[in-house]
């Protein structure tokens, strides 16, 4: 074997051993959770890499706890509701912002920009008082309402970019029949922009789902609490005692939806995510 | 995450931005449309003013009051008193060692998890970039960790941590690395590595996604003519590839700079209110929520703010510099 064949086969391996490595530190935590949701409690405290035997009991212990099925319920309502209005919002603004020139368009971009770089502790106590007055404390309403905070913006962003990419020929057309933008809107508009719609509902879905600060600082009861509430407070006895069984079969209910929908649709997501990105 | 998405279609709005509409005909028409235009806009308008611009307001305005969460309502004014106050001894925010360090702790969080995510997401998109069999199976794979939610990925790093009975302590025993286990979540000195790495875990992918669109819109020619004139791999990604994706490398480090200096989940759940990991996101939260002092938490959640917002005017300015100097 001559040198130049020696390196390109040893630089084949490296590549592999790269992607493996790669692989392995992107999905093993999900993995070990997975493994460690499947063991019986007793052999918990014995690390092991792999399936040794199927016991589903952490899932059923954590299945038949109310607050647990409630917190799902929630969090699913939550990030429905969400999607709907974000998008709702998100197209009305999006034909405004991308179809029409105004003045003062650069500016309502520019405080749709601000906004989505808020800290959210930064109006936790105006937003709670907001919340408190409009009598949305401890109800999903509340974080419906908050949540808009982070989802609309980069809602707003990306169907405003997608709704520019349309030729103008087709709005034309329907000014002349006379169409109002409202029916503009829905009739010529929205049947195009169903793949940027799925895309940023979507994300705003996955944002929705993954909340934390807000669910935790607006609810207050058990039956009120969304899954990455009700999950980071699963405790046991004490701090030492943590059923880590029962939380990791928690995190893979929960996880799992998302992981679908990801390996689904990773495309749309990727575009989502650099929609615009490359000529930054 | 929420601004990691927009932020990068903003770059192609300004490069098109133009606010100055046509003159002359179909004025009528026109017209109408502008109204239509405010009138779509007014929900998206008024649920933000609801939930971001109000609330801002009323965050600054319960700083400067000795507002409690039992009573919102009968705050008294007393200026400045939260953030510095001299009384005897200098009192306020200002004053608090406890604040200067979970501002240093939030600056060293994001100086080196972004370093880390820049350097490794650059790496992953190299290697998502190359074309191989199963790619899109292992971009899929990197996903993963973008899109399992915070708390739970907090939660699965607790455990793999966990000092007597986490994978990673098992393994550096059997490796020999250490002699006995260390307490990741607990050590003073540890804690803040172990948030790091759960941090950097979850968003390298975001920003090789990025990096990797940017990839993928690099001319071949450049490439080809390297390959022919028998350029060195490292010497043509180090001349010709890095300084093509820096500006979608930039538009990734900033995003993730701004959502690591308000950083909460993954810290609140790993280490709770530890002083050796506070940032200023659970400084603030302790204040108003755990403590109930709502004025003197609004005041360090103004401080953040008002960091925050400076690092973005920055960003604003440099990157209009950038495209004014592009044109």
């Amino acid at each position: 074997m001559s040198l130049r064949t020696l390196k390109a086969v040893l630089l084949k391996i490296g590549f592999w051993l790269l992607v493996a490595v790669l692989m392995v530190y992107a999905i093993f935590p999900f993995y070990y959770a997975v493994v460690t949701s499947l063991k019986p409690s007793s052999e918990l405290f014995e690390v092991s890499y792999w399936v040794d035997s199927v016991d589903l009991s952490n899932y059923a212990a954590v299945l038949s706890q109310p607050t647990f099925v409630a917190a799902i319920r929630n969090s699913v309502i939550v990030a429905l509701s969400v999607v709907a209005i974000a998008l709702l919002l998100g197209l009305t603004a999006a034909w405004a912002l991308g179809r029409v020139r105004f003045r003062g368009r650069t500016t309502v971009m520019m405080l749709v920009l601000g906004v989505s770089m808020f800290p959210q502790v930064a109006v936790l106590s105006g937003l709670f008082e907001v919340i408190r007055t409009l009598d949305l404390y401890n109800s999903p309403g509340g974080l419906i309402l908050s949540y808009t905070i982070f989802t609309l913006p980069f809602t707003v962003w990306i169907l405003t970019t997608f709704m520019r990419q349309l030729p103008d020929e087709l709005e034309e057309a329907a000014i002349v029949d006379g169409a109002s933008p409202w029916v503009t809107l829905t009739k010529v508009f929205m049947p195009l922009l169903w793949p940027a719609m799925a895309t940023t509902g979507l994300l705003a879905f996955i944002a929705a789902w993954n909340e934390f600060l807000f669910a935790l600082t607006f609810t207050l009861t058990d039956s009120q609490r969304t899954v990455p509430v009700a999950i980071a407070l699963i405790s046991g006895g004490s701090q030492y005692e943590l059923p880590w069984g029962p939380i990791m079969a928690a995190s893979v209910i929960v996880t799992v939806p998302l992981v679908v929908l990801v390996v689904i649709f990773q495309r749309r997501i990727v575009s989502g995510l650099t929609a615009g990105a490359v000529k930054g | 995450m929420a601004t990691d998405e927009q932020g990068i279609a903003q770059a192609r709005h300004e490069a098109s931005s133009d606010d100055t509409p046509p003159r002359g005909r179909g004025t009528r028409v026109r017209r109408q449309r502008v109204r239509a235009a405010w009138l779509f806009l007014a929900p998206m308008l008024i649920v933000l003013t609801a939930v971001a611009g109000w609330p801002l307001v009323r965050t600054f305005w319960f700083s400067l009051t000795d507002a409690s969460l039992s009573s919102l309502d009968g705050a008294q004014f007393i200026g400045f008193d939260n953030y510095l106050v001299f009384d005897d001894g200098w009192y306020g925010i200002l004053a608090d060692p406890l604040w200067w360090q979970s501002v240093w702790n939030t600056l060293y969080f994001t100086l080196v998890s972004v370093s880390l995510e820049a350097v490794l997401g650059v790496i992953v998109a190299l290697v998502l970039n190359a074309h191989f069999r199963g790619r899109t199976l292992v971009r899929a794979a990197m996903l993963i960790p973008w899109a399992i939610p915070t708390v739970v990925s907090a939660k699965i790093w607790a455990w793999m941590l966990n000092d007597q009975f986490g994978i990673i302590n098992h393994l550096l025993l059997t490796i020999g690395l250490i002699d006995a286990p260390l307490s990741w979540t607990a050590d003073a000195s540890l804690s803040m590595w172990a948030v790091i790495m759960v941090d950097v875990w979850k968003a390298t992918p975001f920003v090789a996604l990025l990096v990797l669109a940017a990839l993928q819109m690099l001319p071949n020619d450049c490439y080809e003519a390297a390959k022919v004139d028998g350029i060195h791999p490292a010497k043509v990604f180090f001349r010709v590839t890095l300084p093509l994706i820096t500006p979608a490398l930039l538009v990734a480090v900033i995003f993730r700079a701004l959502d690591a200096l308000r950083v909460f989940d993954v810290i609140y759940v790993l280490t709770s209110n530890a002083a050796s990991t506070m940032t200023m996101s659970i400084y603030a939260r302790q204040q108003l929520v755990e403590f109930q002092d709502v004025g003197y938490g609004s005041a360090a959640s103004t401080l953040l703010f008002m960091i925050i917002a400076l690092v973005t005017v920055i960003y604003l300015y440099l990157g209009r510099r950038q495209l004014g100097g592009e044109q």
